[in-house]
């Protein structure tokens, strides 16, 4: 990657909306994925490891398992006297009110975003699970001179969800000549991954021109309303990625992990994903424990049979318990006996002794924190 | 700027642990990983802080990179402290030159410094090498409780292995009266775990009177004990009757990593109240693949296993390939073991390959002669070629 100064803006909150059940008590960046990180671990850990030493995380609203999740970033080593971690709550210049879209949210945090040496801005989201090499994209944005690089990849849009895809239109030279905002179609198209570089005059002229005018939606009153008369590239990123805008989507980002393929594409070697450390001592597989085609976190005790499941860290499997096809978070017990099939459940969720759970791969059963069924 | 501390630990992690072998000819004993996502000298650390010791002085000598590195700051312990935390305390260079440490009392004489720094009343000396589950606060309760100047844990062990042990007389009241250090004709089955709480000003002057008489050892075991008992010092022997396990030998290492995969011995890794810290790999979660077949076994973050594993402990990033069999062993980190290898009964080292339908080590009952049979060891960064057999009780420290 080039000398130049990037600080990366992460956003934790958009896309709260298409996983209700799971942001309810948390903020998208903190959904629990892949048997041991949260979702906001992708992005930052890719811009560690992409050279970009200085993030702000800027969150609106349910962000204490965020904070909690975060701390002071060491375990991404993002605890920096110059740069590192920055956690940016809701500051707002109008009343009580929170943000509503990003371009509003970049005004709440633009002083930090002042401070900073930074010549060019990375902004991302927390739905998209992906590994990305943030330094070629950024190499990328200066070799066009760009003044916005949108990433995006090629992707089905889904009319079974809640359907908050970009699509965009990008000509032979890489030019973004047109932009669709929640299409109602189906098939494959170029979708916007929510990462963006900007330089940080251009993203600055672009904030102040905003706030008067009462534009919220980067999106839709820059990317879409200003492609004609601002250069707006789009990166073609060909790695792979899921990205989550619904439940089932979720469940199959998940599920997709249990292809080696696949794993090897997002565990890639010297770009490590980091996470917060929880001291869990080994898995422990107990006499009779049956497992086949599994994701299992460490501090996980199985006595039952598990068969493609993710198990999250510390979660705890029964004698002649049964699971297929489920993703259980961390610190679950399910009970002796349980048939659990299709299901998700979230964080410290106690499932008695005998009972069998059932939901379709179309529609997994969601079990929420802390239950006791 | 040092503000007092009530009691500060030394930690003796400088030993080669020589009958380790192959294990230790890279670094030091209290390195070799243990558990499956510890190193040994995890146990006393983590007995330390979670015992509220937060002041702790690692004494290393031989190999100590590995220890060093893995210590780093003390962080994964929580001992990264401005006032107190962990001190890596090498041998060093003086006004008078270098010395070596020439024994454990030695290693304290030497950092007599770095202790006063704390002016602590109790200076807890421990070894890098046992693995168990303690509460040193307990103990310093019971020692200021019978105001003793000197309190040593002890293991009521059978009498037949006496002999390898300090082992102390102690009247009913604990108050030691005899102490003889691997006694020939044992008189008691008290067996001193060399775990020792002093009050430091007591501590103090008898290593500087150690250091100043060149006849003696500069060891706690064949000195300081019998000298303080010998000067009238209040010694209290303190019962401990949980788990703890010297893994001095290859055999005891692998004995103590098959006790954690045993549900009636009494070593609980997975208390919440009394967590082990470590250093945590940066790895996805573990892959168990559609054939695989896991029981009775612990296995960490980063592991892919596609073949079978049975009572065994495996360490981070390992890769158990197709067909290939893991029994009653353990694999330390990033060791890849492909497909159809026979690994049974045996220790394998960090970062080695057993290449495929390799045989390592077999089943006791597979050995006419018991006398022939042990435990197989593959160092660190070992390459066992394809099809290749590595004998039982055999240690391999060059690739095959």
């Amino acid at each position: 990657m080039s000398e130049k100064n990037v600080l990366g803006l992460i956003f934790s909150n958009l896309h709260d909306e298409s996983i209700k059940d799971l942001t309810h008590r948390r903020t998208m960046g903190s959904v629990m994925f892949g048997g041991r990180y949260r979702l906001i671990d992708f992005p930052l850990s890719a811009m560690v490891n992409s050279g970009v030493g200085e993030v702000g995380v800027i969150t609106k609203k349910n962000y204490q398992s965020l904070l909690d999740h975060l701390g002071n970033g060491r375990e991404w080593d993002l605890s920096r006297k110059n740069g590192g971690l920055h956690l940016l709550p809701p500051f707002s210049h109008n009343q009580d009110e929170v943000y509503h879209g990003r371009l509003e949210a970049l005004y709440g945090v633009w002083e930090f975003v002042t401070r900073s040496n930074a010549d060019y801005i990375l902004l991302s989201d927390c739905d998209i699970v992906a590994n990305m090499d943030f330094g070629k994209i950024i190499d990328y944005h200066i070799d066009n001179k760009a003044d916005i690089t949108a990433v995006y990849a090629t992707g089905n849009v889904r009319m079974d969800e809640t359907n908050t895809a970009t699509v965009l239109g990008v000509n032979d030279s890489g030019r973004v000549v047109d932009v669709l905002i929640c299409p109602e179609m189906s098939g494959e198209s170029n979708i916007a991954l929510n990462v963006y570089v900007i330089g940080k005059e251009m993203l600055k002229s672009i904030v102040m021109d905003a706030k008067p005018r009462n534009l919220v939606d980067f999106e839709k009153d820059v990317v879409q309303a200003r492609h004609k008369d601002l250069k707006i590239m789009g990166y073609y990123y060909d790695g792979y990625y899921s990205r989550i805008s619904s439940m089932v989507t979720y469940f199959e980002a998940n599920m997709a992990l249990l292809n080696p393929e696949n794993r090897a594409k997002l565990f890639i070697d010297g770009k490590p994903i980091y996470t917060k450390v929880r001291d869990n001592p080994p898995a422990k597989y107990g006499i009779n424990a049956s497992v086949k085609n599994s994701l299992i976190g460490d501090g996980c005790i199985i006595e039952g049979s598990v068969e493609n499941c993710i198990l999250f860290r510390g979660a705890k499997i029964s004698a002649g318990a049964s699971l297929k096809n489920c993703i259980i978070m961390q610190d679950t017990v399910v009970g002796k006996k349980c048939g659990l099939e299709n299901v998700i459940t979230d964080k410290n969720v106690i499932i008695s002794d005998g009972r069998l759970l059932t939901g379709s791969a179309k529609f997994p059963l969601f079990i929420a924190k802390g239950a006791e069924i | 700027m040092y503000t007092k501390k009530e009691c500060v630990a030394m930690l003796l992690a400088g030993g080669q642990g020589s009958r380790l072998y192959a294990l230790t000819k890279d670094m030091a004993k209290p390195a070799v990983p243990f558990g499956g996502k510890y190193r040994l000298i995890d146990f006393p650390l983590s007995n330390c802080v979670n015992s509220g010791i937060d002041t702790v002085g690692v004494l290393t000598q031989y190999q100590p990179l590995v220890l060093h590195d893995y210590l780093g700051n003390g962080q994964p312990w929580d001992l990264d402290k401005m006032n107190g935390g962990v001190h890596a305390l090498p041998p060093y260079q003086n006004i008078n030159g270098a010395s070596w440490y020439s024994g454990s009392a030695n290693a304290i004489y030497q950092n007599i410094s770095f202790i006063d720094r704390y002016n602590p009343t109790y200076v807890i000396v421990l070894s890098g090498d046992h693995v168990y589950k303690q509460d040193y606060n307990k103990m310093l309760e019971v020692h200021k409780a019978k105001k003793a100047d000197c309190t040593i844990p002890v293991l009521d062990v059978p009498l037949e292995e006496a002999s390898r042990f300090g082992i102390m007389t102690a009247d009913k009241d604990g108050y030691i009266t005899k102490f003889e250090e691997k006694p020939k004709h044992p008189e008691s089955t008290l067996a001193s775990m060399g775990i020792y709480i002093f009050n430091w000003d007591k501590l103090k002057k008898a290593l500087i009177e150690n250091e100043n008489d060149p006849a003696q050892d500069k060891d706690f075991g064949k000195n300081i004990i019998p000298n303080m008992l010998a000067d009238g010092n209040v010694m209290v022997a303190y019962p401990f009757d949980a788990y703890w396990k010297d893994v001095g030998t290859l055999d005891s290492l692998w004995d103590a990593n098959m006790d954690l995969l045993n549900p009636n011995i009494p070593i609980d890794l997975y208390d919440p109240n009394w967590k082990i810290y470590s250093r945590n790999p940066v790895m996805p979660p573990q892959y168990i693949g559609p054939d695989a077949v896991v029981e009775n076994s612990m296995v960490t973050d980063g592991c892919e296993v596609y073949g079978s594993v049975d009572f065994s402990v495996v360490f981070e990033g390992v890769k158990i390939g197709k067909g290939a069999k893991v029994n009653y062993s353990i694999i330390m980190p990033g060791t890849i073991i492909e497909d159809g290898a026979d690994v049974e009964y045996s220790i394998i080292g960090e970062n080695s390959v057993i290449g495929k339908n390799a045989k390592i080590g077999t089943d006791p009952t597979a050995v006419a002669n018991r006398d022939d049979w042990g435990i197989a060891v593959v160092g660190h960064g070992i390459n066992v070629g394809e099809g290749k057999t590595v004998c039982p009780k055999a240690i391999i420290s060059e690739n095959v």
